[in-house]
């Protein structure tokens, strides 16, 4: 079991620090996990179930304010959603969601339709890659539990 | 990973001892529970769900009961500011801290302040504002209206340590400061220790606080810390002296712990 266990513990630590090199997470995310412990033990797997959740409502409204089959945009609404998106993805260290949310204000604030739809898109598959790697890693922490390890502390910097 | 979490959009976790059937508030998730003069008592408003849960966690990890809801309107309904008839008949609603986002839709945190600083129960409650955007001219605003700090978004667990910290120096204060006069309190011990002698180490250990509940324990403290007549009416003045002037804070800020 104790092979297993480092084997499991091994990928957890790669794949951790892989999600802050490659710019997923940022050291919000870290901050998160301080508030984590054996009282809350799910605290930073269901803060981020609610952004994803988040994620989904603002896309869709976003989708629906950039419809121009409806009229015309009001980018106004597009921006106060992706406000809303640039502030939920900052708070969970979700750092490529929140660099697009960026981009994606400023193409609002220009009113320019195609950039707008472009970082709709990008948001898009954005958050559910994101959402995706965090599963693994979520899954990993499980697996180490439930072969009776403990989930290593991994040192990012 | 799709556990929804217990306190959804404007819920309210209770604190009041007052029963809650004299206003809604949205979705209350449990009874009242009886109120602990004891702990710092936490107001968070946040129009975003993750950053209300973020907040809530940050403030109770480090030993704040917290109330968190979703928009300046609940925070005013809460507080029992939201109408002009007089709140007397609500039993002591204990605040400590009242800590707001600032871009909220409806009512922003500094309308939300402005409207605390207003009124004569809550004026004396620190408020904090938390915004995404560092932008001086709304942070000089706030502070001018009187906010007691600003924090940049996102929050962390060393910015909420920092404001526990600020708060434990004043918990002796505070738990007597917004209290309304009710004439059963005429014969309650108010206590304001003036006197800088009582510093708190802040983070790991609990605030000390006095409880005017037990008369034998709170004559001997008030004999340790007072050194003028105990007076209700000196609360006024205690309180308004502003935290960077008052005694406490500098004291604190030489020696933080305890003797």
């Amino acid at each position: 079991m104790d092979a297993l266990i480092s084997q499991l513990q091994r990928q957890f630590r790669d794949h951790t620090i892989s999600l802050y090199q490659q710019g997923f997470l940022d050291d919000q995310f870290t901050e998160l996990k301080k508030l984590q412990d054996d009282g809350s033990p799910d605290f930073v797997a269901e803060v981020l179930s609610l952004f994803f959740e988040d994620c989904v409502k603002l896309i869709s409204n976003m989708a629906r304010a950039l419809d121009q089959t409806t009229g015309a945009v009001d980018f106004s609404t597009v921006g106060a959603s992706v406000h809303q998106l640039k502030g939920s993805s900052s708070s969970v260290g979700a750092k490529r969601v929140k660099a697009l949310c960026v981009s994606f204000k400023d193409f609002c604030e220009a009113q320019n339709f195609e950039g707008c739809v472009r970082c709709l898109q990008q948001v898009d598959i954005e958050y559910k890659t994101l959402k995706s790697k965090l599963q693994d890693l979520f899954n990993l922490e499980k697996q180490i539990i439930q072969a009776g390890g403990i989930v290593p502390q991994v040192d990012i910097n | 990973m799709g556990k929804e979490k217990k306190q959804i959009d404007g819920g309210v976790s209770c604190l009041r001892r007052a029963e809650m059937n004299m206003m809604s508030v949205g979705g209350m998730e449990s009874a009242p529970a009886p109120l602990d003069l004891e702990e710092v008592h936490v107001l968070a408003v946040d129009d975003s769900l993750v950053d209300r849960i973020v907040i809530e966690r940050l403030l109770r990890i480090t030993s704040c009961k917290v109330t968190a809801v979703d928009s300046g309107w609940r925070a005013l309904e809460f507080l029992g500011l939201d109408n002009d008839k007089a709140s007397a008949q609500l039993d002591r609603l204990k605040v400590d801290l009242i800590i707001t986002d600032y871009c909220m839709p409806g009512m922003t945190g500094y309308e939300l302040l402005k409207k605390i600083k207003e009124s004569s129960n809550f004026r004396e409650v620190p408020v904090v504002i938390m915004s995404s955007e560092n932008v001086m001219t709304r942070i000089d605003r706030c502070l001018e209206e009187g906010a007691q700090d600003f924090l940049l978004k996102p929050v962390k667990l060393a910015d909420v340590k920092r404001l526990r910290s600020h708060l434990a120096t004043k918990d002796v204060k505070l738990s007597t400061g917004n209290k309304r006069k009710l004439p059963e309190d005429s014969d309650s011990v108010t206590i304001t220790p003036p006197s800088p002698s009582l510093t708190i180490s802040p983070e790991s250990s609990p605030p000390l606080t006095i409880s005017p509940h037990s008369s034998d324990s709170s004559s001997s403290l008030v004999e340790m810390f007072s050194s003028s007549p105990i007076d209700d009416d000196e609360d006024e003045d205690v309180l308004t002296s502003s935290p960077e002037e008052s005694p406490i804070r500098r004291q604190k800020m030489r020696s933080p712990g305890l003797d």
